[in-house]
Parts: C-alpha cells; sequence; structure tokens
C-alpha cells in the first residue's frame, strides 16, 4: 500500500460517509422526489399531464430553440476554437474573454439585453415594430436569448483540446496536398469528435434547460412563449403539482441521460488522451 | 532539384530568425542545416517547404522563382520532428492519404494505392505494420512510416526537421547510418535539420552551419571541421582548447610558453587566441622544445577508440587532450602526473591589433 493511502479507516469511512450523505441529500432525494410527486396520482394522470395542449406546446418550443441554438452554437464553437488554438493574432484574448461573458454574466441579465435591445423602447424596437416584427415576448427572442446563454459551451470544450493536439497534423496533411476542407475534415475534425460530442451535449442540456435569460423575454404566454422550464413553473404557480414535476421528470430524465452520454464519452475520451499523453512521453 | 534560396529575411515579431540567407542545393544532394535551437534552422526548412512565408527574398527550384507557388505545387515532401503521424488512422491510411487526396482526374485507382502503399512500407522494412495505429509503433518505426508517408506523393525534395531528434541514442545511429543509404538509393535532393554536429558530420555530404539567424559556413564535413571559418563554427562542430598569448617582437607568449605564430599573421598584431582541437596535441614526460605546456593529469577517459585526457595547466587553464589508445599504452600515465603537453597543430587563430 502507497504512503499516500495510510490514512486510518476511521479517517477513510468518515470521509467516504460525508460524501454519500451529501450526495443522498442533494442528489438523489431531490430526484426521487420529483419522479415519487410525478407519479404519486398514477401512471395515467402522468401520461395525462405530459399531453396536455400548454406542455406538448412548451416541450415543442424547447425542442425547436435547442435544434436551431445547438447547431448554431456547434459551427460558431468549431469556428473559435480553430481561430484561438491554431492561429495567432491580434484581439486574440479579447475574444476568449468574450467567449467566457456568458458563463459570468447572471442570465437574467442575459435576457435583460436583448429586451433592452430588441423590446419596443429598445435600440431596434421602433424599426422592428415599422416591419411588423416581433421578437421580444415571441419565440425568436426566446431562441437568440438560448444561442447567447450556451454559446460558450462547446468552444470550451475544444480550444482545450485542440490547443493540446497542436498544428502538426494539419501541416503535414497539407504538404501531402489536402486542401484546407479535406484537411478539416479528415485530420482536424476525427481528432476533436469527442471533445465535440461531449460539447454539444452539454450545450443542448442547457439550451433545454435555459430558465432566467429566457424567462425575462419569454413574456410567458401560455401554449406560444413557453419552454418546458417555463411551463412547470406556471404549473407550479398553479398549484398543479402533479403536472409540475411530470413536466420536471422530462428535464431530469434529460439530464440523467445526459449524465449517462457523458460518461460514456468521457470513458471513451479518457482512453485518447492517456494515448495522447502515452504519445508524448515517447 | 535544385534548390537555390537567395537573401532571405524572417521576422516574428520583433525575433529576426532568418537575416539575410542564401544557399544552393544541387540536384541529389544531401544538405545538413546544423545549429544550435533558435538560429533559425528550422524556420529556413519551413520557408522551404511553404509552411511560412519569408518577408523578403527568394527561393527557387530549378531556377525558377517558388516564392509565391502553394504547398502542394511545389512537390516536397516534409518530415516532421514529432513525426506527425495521423493518429486516428493505421498506418497503412496514413501512407495513402496523399495519394487519396489528390483530385479526382490525377488520383490512382484503389488498386494502385494499394500496391504503392506495399512498395513503401517494404521500402521502409515495415511491411507488417500497415494494420497498426501510430500509437502501437516505437519511435523509430514511427519515423520511417512519417518518411514512407512523403515519399508516396513522389517529392522532388525532401525536407526533414529533426528527424532524429526525439529518438534514443542507440536507434539515432542506426537510423542516421540508414538514412544515408536510403539517399543514396534514391538520389532525392534532401535538407535535414539538426542540432547535433555528429550527425550532420556523419551523414551530410554538405553542411550548412547556422547561427542567429545567419549562415556562418557552408562546406563539407571534412571542410567545416578542419577549415572553420568562424569561432563559432570551430566551438559548435566539437570540443576545442583555448590559448590566449601576447605578441612582444614578433613572438607569441602564451603565459611562460613561447610559440611560433602561425605564418598568415600580420606584423602590427597585438594578442593572438589560438584554438587547438583536442587531439591535436602530443604527450611527453620531457620537454620538447619551448612551447611544451607543464601540466598535471587530473582525469582520465579510458572509455571508446581513443583516450580523453583533463589536464591542469601551471596556468591553472584545464586543458583537453585526445591520444589514441596504443599512445596511451605506452606512456601508461597515471592520475596525478606531471607531464608536458605539446600542440601540433592549430586549428583556428584570432587576432587582435
Amino acid at each position: 500500500m502507497s504512503l499516500a493511502r495510510t490514512e486510518s479507516p476511521i479517517v477513510r469511512r468518515t470521509l467516504i460517509g460525508i460524501a454519500l450523505f451529501y450526495l443522498i441529500l442533494f442528489i438523489f432525494l431531490p430526484l426521487f422526489i420529483v419522479f415519487a410527486t410525478a407519479l404519486e396520482k398514477g401512471i395515467a394522470y402522468y401520461f395525462n399531464s405530459l399531453t396536455d395542449v400548454d406542455t406538448v406546446a412548451a416541450i415543442k418550443l424547447t425542442v425547436i430553440t435547442a435544434l436551431i441554438a445547438v447547431p448554431l452554437n456547434l459551427v460558431f464553437g468549431v469556428a473559435a476554437s480553430w481561430a484561438i488554438a491554431k492561429f495567432d493574432f491580434r484581439g486574440k484574448n479579447i475574444l476568449l474573454t468574450l467567449i467566457d461573458v456568458p458563463l459570468s454574466v447572471s442570465p437574467v441579465i442575459s435576457g435583460l439585453i436583448f429586451v433592452l435591445l430588441f423590446g419596443l423602447q429598445g435600440v431596434f424596437g421602433p424599426w422592428l415594430r415599422e416591419h411588423g416584427w416581433r421578437i421580444i415576448f415571441a419565440p425568436p427572442a426566446i431562441i437568440i436569448a438560448t444561442i447567447f446563454v450556451t454559446f460558450p459551451m462547446v468552444a470550451r470544450e475544444l480550444i482545450p483540446v485542440m490547443k493540446a493536439q497542436g498544428n502538426d497534423e494539419e501541416e503535414a496533411a497539407i504538404t501531402l496536398g489536402a486542401s484546407g476542407w479535406k484537411t478539416f475534415w479528415y485530420i482536424t475534425l476525427p481528432n476533436i469528435k469527442w471533445g465535440l460530442l461531449y460539447g454539444v451535449i452539454l450545450c443542448n442540456a442547457r439550451a433545454m434547460g435555459e430558465f432566467g435569460a429566457v424567462s425575462v423575454v419569454s413574456g410567458h404566454i401560455r401554449g406560444l412563449t413557453n419552454t418546458l422550464p417555463l411551463q412547470i413553473e406556471i404549473l407550479y404557480n398553479d398549484y398543479n403539482f402533479t403536472a409540475a414535476f411530470a413536466a420536471a421528470s422530462l428535464l431530469a430524465f434529460l439530464a440523467l441521460f445526459t449524465l449517462v452520454i457523458k460518461s460514456l464519452v468521457e470513458f471513451r475520451f479518457r482512453a485518447e488522451l492517456k494515448a495522447l499523453r502515452k504519445e508524448r512521453s515517447h | 532539384m535544385s534548390i537555390e534560396v537567395k537573401n532571405i529575411v524572417k521576422t516574428f515579431d520583433a525575433f529576426k530568425a532568418l537575416n539575410d540567407v542564401s544557399l544552393k542545393v544541387e540536384t541529389g544532394e544531401l544538405i545538413a542545416l546544423l545549429g544550435p535551437s533558435g538560429s533559425g534552422k528550422t524556420t529556413l526548412l519551413r520557408i522551404i517547404a511553404g509552411l511560412e512565408s519569408a518577408d523578403s527574398g527568394e527561393i527557387l527550384f530549378y531556377g525558377k522563382d517558388a516564392s509565391d507557388k502553394k504547398i502542394k505545387d511545389r512537390n516536397v515532401g516534409f518530415v516532421f520532428q514529432h513525426y506527425a503521424l495521423f493518429r486516428h488512422m493505421t498506418v497503412f491510411d496514413n501512407i495513402a492519404f496523399g495519394l487519396r487526396v489528390q483530385a479526382k482526374r490525377v488520383r490512382l485507382s484503389d488498386d494502385k494505392i494499394k500496391a504503392k502503399v506495399k512498395d513503401l512500407l517494404s521500402l521502409v522494412q515495415l511491411d507488417w505494420v500497415g494494420d497498426r495505429y501510430p500509437s502501437q509503433l516505437s519511435g523509430g518505426q514511427r519515423q520511417r512510416i512519417a518518411l514512407a508517408r512523403a515519399l508516396a506523393i513522389e517529392p522532388k525534395v525532401l525536407l526533414l526537421d529533426e528527424p532524429f531528434g526525439s529518438l534514443d541514442a542507440q536507434v539515432r545511429k542506426e537510423l542516421r547510418q540508414w538514412l544515408r543509404r536510403f539517399h543514396d538509393e534514391l538520389q532525392i535532393t534532401s535538407l535535414f535539420v539538426t542540432h547535433d554536429q555528429e550527425e550532420a558530420l556523419e551523414v551530410a555530404d554538405r553542411v550548412v552551419v547556422m547561427n542567429k539567424g545567419k549562415v556562418e559556413q557552408i562546406g563539407t564535413p571534412q571542410e567545416v571541421y578542419h577549415k572553420p571559418a568562424s569561432v563559432f563554427v570551430l566551438n559548435f562542430l566539437g570540443n576545442v582548447n583555448i590559448f590566449q598569448g601576447r605578441v612582444i617582437d614578433g613572438k607569441l607568449y602564451l603565459g611562460n610558453n613561447q610559440a611560433k605564430l602561425p605564418q598568415d599573421a600580420k606584423s602590427n598584431i597585438k594578442s593572438a587566441n589560438l584554438y587547438i582541437r583536442p587531439h591535436q596535441f602530443d604527450i611527453s614526460r620531457t620537454s620538447q622544445g619551448d612551447n611544451a605546456i607543464k601540466a598535471t593529469v587530473k582525469f582520465l577517459n579510458l572509455a571508446g577508440s581513443s583516450v580523453k585526457i583533463d589536464l591542469s595547466a601551471e596556468s591553472g587553464n584545464i586543458l583537453q587532450v585526445e591520444i589514441t589508445q596504443q599512445e596511451f599504452s605506452k606512456l601508461q600515465l597515471i592520475k596525478g602526473e606531471s607531464v608536458f603537453v605539446c600542440p601540433k597543430d592549430i586549428t583556428f587563430c584570432e587576432y587582435e591589433i
């Protein structure tokens, strides 16, 4: 046994005990309550609450929002991390800091920014009204706010991966006659695929679960501008606890699903990182 | 293909990586770019390949300006220091990559690509590793695969960046002899970058010694070793002893010793630095003329083809001397004994007026 592991069994058991207690109190118990409350009036009621018109509309809007925000951020994330990791240019550090802004700013403020930009009293408000476009208190604002909040997710996963890999393989491909596009498709993309998948999963989870920013710009119009998290709040405020928890269980499922995929990807990714480290030490 | 580099200048921010570098490589030559890190040798190689662009100056391939040519059209094979093998591809796919990415109208058929990759694998004597991934190969094997991959596109010029830099000493020696034989077989114009003087002197037809972004000397290994153009080249290519002497009335004094002034010295010099390689000394127990230096044996290294001896001279200077094993067995020197060291020849002189 290594010296680092010579603590007495009491210390070890106490530490493990504290960790377990925490997990049970803050993770397992709430999760259990979500599902227990959702199912407390039976499975039929559970499915009825999920097929309620407003809830279905909320699910639809959530899915549409994610379907637009995630691919856009995927493209942005790859482009930004490519630029940051592989090139040197002026303002690189500024770009790096800007990417982090949505993570350091409160989501409520993120939402407010768009109200101030596109709202009736906002910068573009009068112009938008003239042309008959409605952004705030409508799905476009929800999508824009979600894109804003989730845009660091992919880039932040990819930048370290790309930095660690350097330019060597791309340069090799180019000296072998590959075009820029072929180099990206056959060399860069396969090398970052696990990091990319991981980033997309996190981005999607955040896009579907975002509350604060979306709440500010949504207007809470039932069946029209509510995403799933907003719908849960409304149902809860209506004292419709079972329906609220039924909808919440969907998000909980999403979280569990994300966690499982994340662990699987991390597992795969770790094996590759290990190989990478081995390669370096040769 | 002959390559000509003319007055290349390259600056990174404030750092002048290459400062007016010119050189000419003849068709079929194997050239070593030798220098310490930061001397600009890798930058020069990358500019020739087209991976970097020069601030000013020209690159001529076969007498034609190639400065504006894209990497693709330069037809060069580049072998990277850390191999840069595609880690997610098998060895076979790595070598086939350059053939597969070609435009459809010039691309070989799958069968032909397969046959060609097999030929290349046997050329580098690694027929059996086609299905493996780069991480499953040893360093020396990876280097040879990187070479095979570069050769697949039938380059006219082969550029190698520190090809043996990250290998064990043993593998290094084997591989550089292999590279020499390989080059003699293929006759492809090649440049390789190295900071290891032994490697450059052993393998190359000609050596380009670089320092601080400038070419110090271009010549055969023999020329750069025995007739160095500068103190830098002299120091970089091997151990050397320095003697600082004063000149009085046309006679050179090294401490208490008197030495003959080299014939090319002008009459008005006041001091001279003499550089003498370790093998250019005789050791004897009796004084052999007035330029013999009295010294004490401090350290003996008997391992190797010659015997390396460290001596401390009366002046306090440490001398490094190398004599043959035969000479040593005649003398039977012991640590701590007093002897006379006599220079036979001088490699380089530096004068001050």
